[in-house]
């Protein structure tokens, strides 16, 4: 954290608000585009001096608040990404690509040379790196803020609390926690259908089991997870298929360490 | 089917979105190069599919793009739907095309308000143009939170949402759910005939320039209903045919200056999909409030001006909240969510009309019901080549205009289309080389933010 304490939420001229984009689908972008009932206030209270998704204006740095959604994935975004940090004040990732590699992380998995040959006639055409990283891989992040996509309403709060000087209230607990919340009968007990729940960061709002069906961790790992137990009852008390179990953690948030580590094992199992 | 070597394929990420940039070279003879660079990173969607259960094309696909993810959703359970010979109809049917109205509205929403009217009215942004013209802004957020609530009631949520399944869906509405969103739903369409009007009052640039040199057209064409999710795939210049058949037709190539793939029409080349295709086609099958405002502003079909294509994304938000008012109306919910699916090895395709046009997906499967083979077009993909024709077309009429009006109408002109997305508002550096003097460096070095360079 930058060493001066004081708030930046009244600071005049207003704090400077970026949103940068590396290697993503623009949806956790989107979400702020998302806040029709606070965006104008929002917009009041801060300088939107860079996001081009919105704005063709563009000012200058540097920022009091970088919003970073995308993960790392060409020779160009290593470098942006080091000037990103050096022009911000505090710089927060929002989403799993930014925060755990993102669906496109599964090149980290496989044979990055292979993937492009199936996709491009001119695979020569292509500069890409054979990983694709994290932000807080590359470089210092003050916050993460996990999802794919992020919500909408941690966002707010996260910018707010940056603006306040304040820890950013996103609770850490299971999606368990909030599926209990909403009254819902759990899916697994009941109905023995696997779910991710128990070792997922709440956030989403337990939409998954309320709609039917498992959830599939696209808000990546809650705090101390115990993601090899839930795998392990997974495939003795529900017999699901290694596969699936792998296909689960390996999803929108490959590089988790808590999924990315029983992945592996996983997949070393599988493959004895 | 499983050799991959003969197929150009798609990197659809780079075509949904995009970091990109213009390269336009001319002398005084003309315009002698136009290239639109889109230098997206590739995220190899297509190849990382493979191996992955049929269940998670939805889920997956639709990180393709956060701003239309229910448009990769519909053309993939279609096209799984397709190979297991599957046909949800009635009810699932009806909430699959509330879905999608959902969608249409707030992209087309967000298109219209964040991206699009700003230009008309000369603000770099929508919450510049706020503070002159608050209503306007107000109401299309008005309205766009409308289609926001029916995309969350059926999907779960506004971004990549969860309900989505093979066969229909994991859980359907309630009756009263639906009837809930009516007054909501009601109020917003009633704005969106105000935005209509506003829309046609806009000053449109003139399209001369495209008078001898006409699009082909192309969107899907249903026998009773304005298209979404199903249809024949049809063009203005006489095509008719299946989804099936799209790949007999339709190629790829991948030139240097662009990640995404372009797609051409074999037997012509450029085409242009989405709203102004969608409405040039299919004008005569709008709902009846649409069609009658349509008729009261006299914007008959085909309508040959790009600039317009605004016009046509209102008319189309005014149809789908008829649409969806329409279905909620008659819906009764299904007996079961989904229709039973069991995997086997197969093969299956369909096209459906995302926001920004015709999207195609096509699969293998084997017995387990593991991917083998994906291919994804996407809508900007196969607008790339017409996009560049545009500003070839365009230029020589305005080369008299300063540097910095030039690169205001290009960027104008490429933003029409709504290529998806983060592209859409300012994804423009713009090279402009008089003479012969080419940097091949520029070309692939382009970042936002860069003031434009000679």
């Amino acid at each position: 954290m930058v060493s001066n304490q004081q708030p930046i939420a009244s600071s005049n001229p207003p704090p400077k608000l970026a949103v940068w984009k590396f290697t993503s689908c623009d949806g956790c972008q989107l979400s702020l585009l998302d806040c029709e009932d606070e965006l104008l206030s929002l917009a009041a209270q801060v300088d939107i001096a860079y996001f081009l998704e919105a704005s063709s204006e563009v000012k200058e740095g540097p920022f009091d608040i970088s919003l970073v959604e995308g993960s790392i994935t060409t020779p160009a975004d290593e470098e942006r990404i080091l000037e990103v940090r050096r022009q911000s004040r505090f710089l927060i990732s929002i989403g799993a690509c930014a925060t755990a590699g993102g669906i496109q992380a599964l090149r980290n998995f496989a044979d990055v040379q292979e993937f492009t040959d199936v996709v491009y006639a001119h695979p020569e055409y292509i500069a890409t790196l054979k990983e694709s990283t994290p932000i807080s891989g590359r470089v210092a992040v003050d916050f993460e803020l996990q999802g794919c996509p992020i919500n909408k309403h941690q966002l707010l709060e996260v910018i707010s609390a940056f603006l306040h000087r304040r820890a950013p209230q996103v609770a850490n607990h299971s999606v368990c926690i909030d599926c209990k919340l909403r009254g819902n009968v759990c899916i697994w007990v009941a109905h023995g259908t696997p779910c991710m729940g128990p070792v997922t960061h709440a956030g989403c709002g337990a939409i998954c089991p309320s709609y039917n069906r498992g959830c599939y961790a696209c808000y990546g790992p809650k705090e101390n997870p115990n993601t090899e137990s839930l795998c392990h009852w997974w495939d003795e008390k529900l017999n699901v298929e290694n596969t699936l179990i792998v296909e689960n953690l390996r999803n929108f948030n490959p590089l988790a360490p808590s999924f990315k580590v029983q992945s592996e094992d996983r997949q070393e199992d599988g493959e004895r | 089917m499983a050799d991959r070597s003969k197929t150009i394929k798609v990197d659809y990420l780079a075509r949904v979105e995009g970091e990109g940039a213009l390269h336009i070279d001319y002398d005084d003879s003309g315009v002698q190069n136009v290239q639109l660079k889109i230098f997206e990173p590739p995220r190899f969607f297509e190849a990382l599919l493979r191996g992955r259960d049929y269940l998670e094309a939805p889920d997956i696909t639709a990180r393709i793009c956060g701003i239309c993810p229910v448009a990769y959703q519909m053309s993939a359970v279609h096209a799984m739907e397709n190979a297991l010979n599957l046909k949800p109809g009635g009810a699932l049917r009806m909430l699959r095309r509330l879905l999608y109205c959902g969608e249409w509205i707030e992209s087309h929403m967000l298109h219209i308000s964040m991206l699009h009217a700003p230009d008309f009215l000369g603000y770099p942004n929508a919450v510049a143009m706020a503070k002159d013209h608050p209503e306007i802004v107000k109401n299309a957020l008005e309205i766009k939170k409308a289609g926001n609530a029916l995309v969350r009631l059926i999907g779960g949520r506004e971004v990549h949402p969860i309900n989505v399944r093979v066969g229909g869906f994991y859980k359907v509405p309630e009756a009263r759910e639906l009837t809930a969103l009516v007054a909501q739903l009601e109020m917003a369409r009633d704005l969106t005939e105000r935005l209509v009007r506003w829309s046609a009052a806009l000053p449109f640039p003139s399209y001369e320039w495209r008078r001898d040199n006409h699009y082909e057209f192309v969107a899907l064409t249903h026998p009773s209903e304005y298209p979404m999710n199903e249809g024949r795939i049809t063009s203005s210049a006489g095509l008719n045919i299946s989804a099936q058949d799209y790949e007999n037709h339709f190629e790829e190539e991948h030139v240097a200056h662009s990640t995404a793939l372009h797609c051409t029409l074999r037997e012509r080349g450029a085409y242009l999909v989405g709203p102004i295709a969608r409405y040039n086609l299919n004008r005569d099958k709008l709902s009846p409030r649409a069609l009658q405002l349509a008729e009261e502003i006299n914007f008959t079909a085909p309508c040959l001006n790009p600039f317009q294509s605004i016009l046509v994304r209102s008319l189309e938000v005014l149809h789908a909240f008829e649409e969806a008012l329409h279905i909620i109306d008659r819906y009764q919910p299904p007996a079961e969510p989904h229709l039973k699916t069991e995997p086997r090895t197969a093969s299956g395709c369909a096209a459906t009309e995302a926001p920004r046009g015709l999207l195609y997906h096509r699969y293998d499967i084997d017995e387990k019901g593991k991917i083998t083979t994906a291919k994804i077009v996407a809508p900007t993909s196969q607008n790339q080549k017409t996009i560049e024709d545009d500003l070839r077309l365009m230029l020589p009429s305005f080369m008299h205009f300063p540097e910095d009006k030039l690169q205001g109408l290009c960027e104008r002109a490429i933003r029409n289309y709504d290529p998806c997305i983060s592209c859409s508002t300012h994804f423009l550096q713009l090279h402009l080389n008089y003479g012969q003097v080419q940097s091949k460096q520029s070309m692939v070095t382009g970042k936002p933010g860069q003031p434009p360079a000679r």
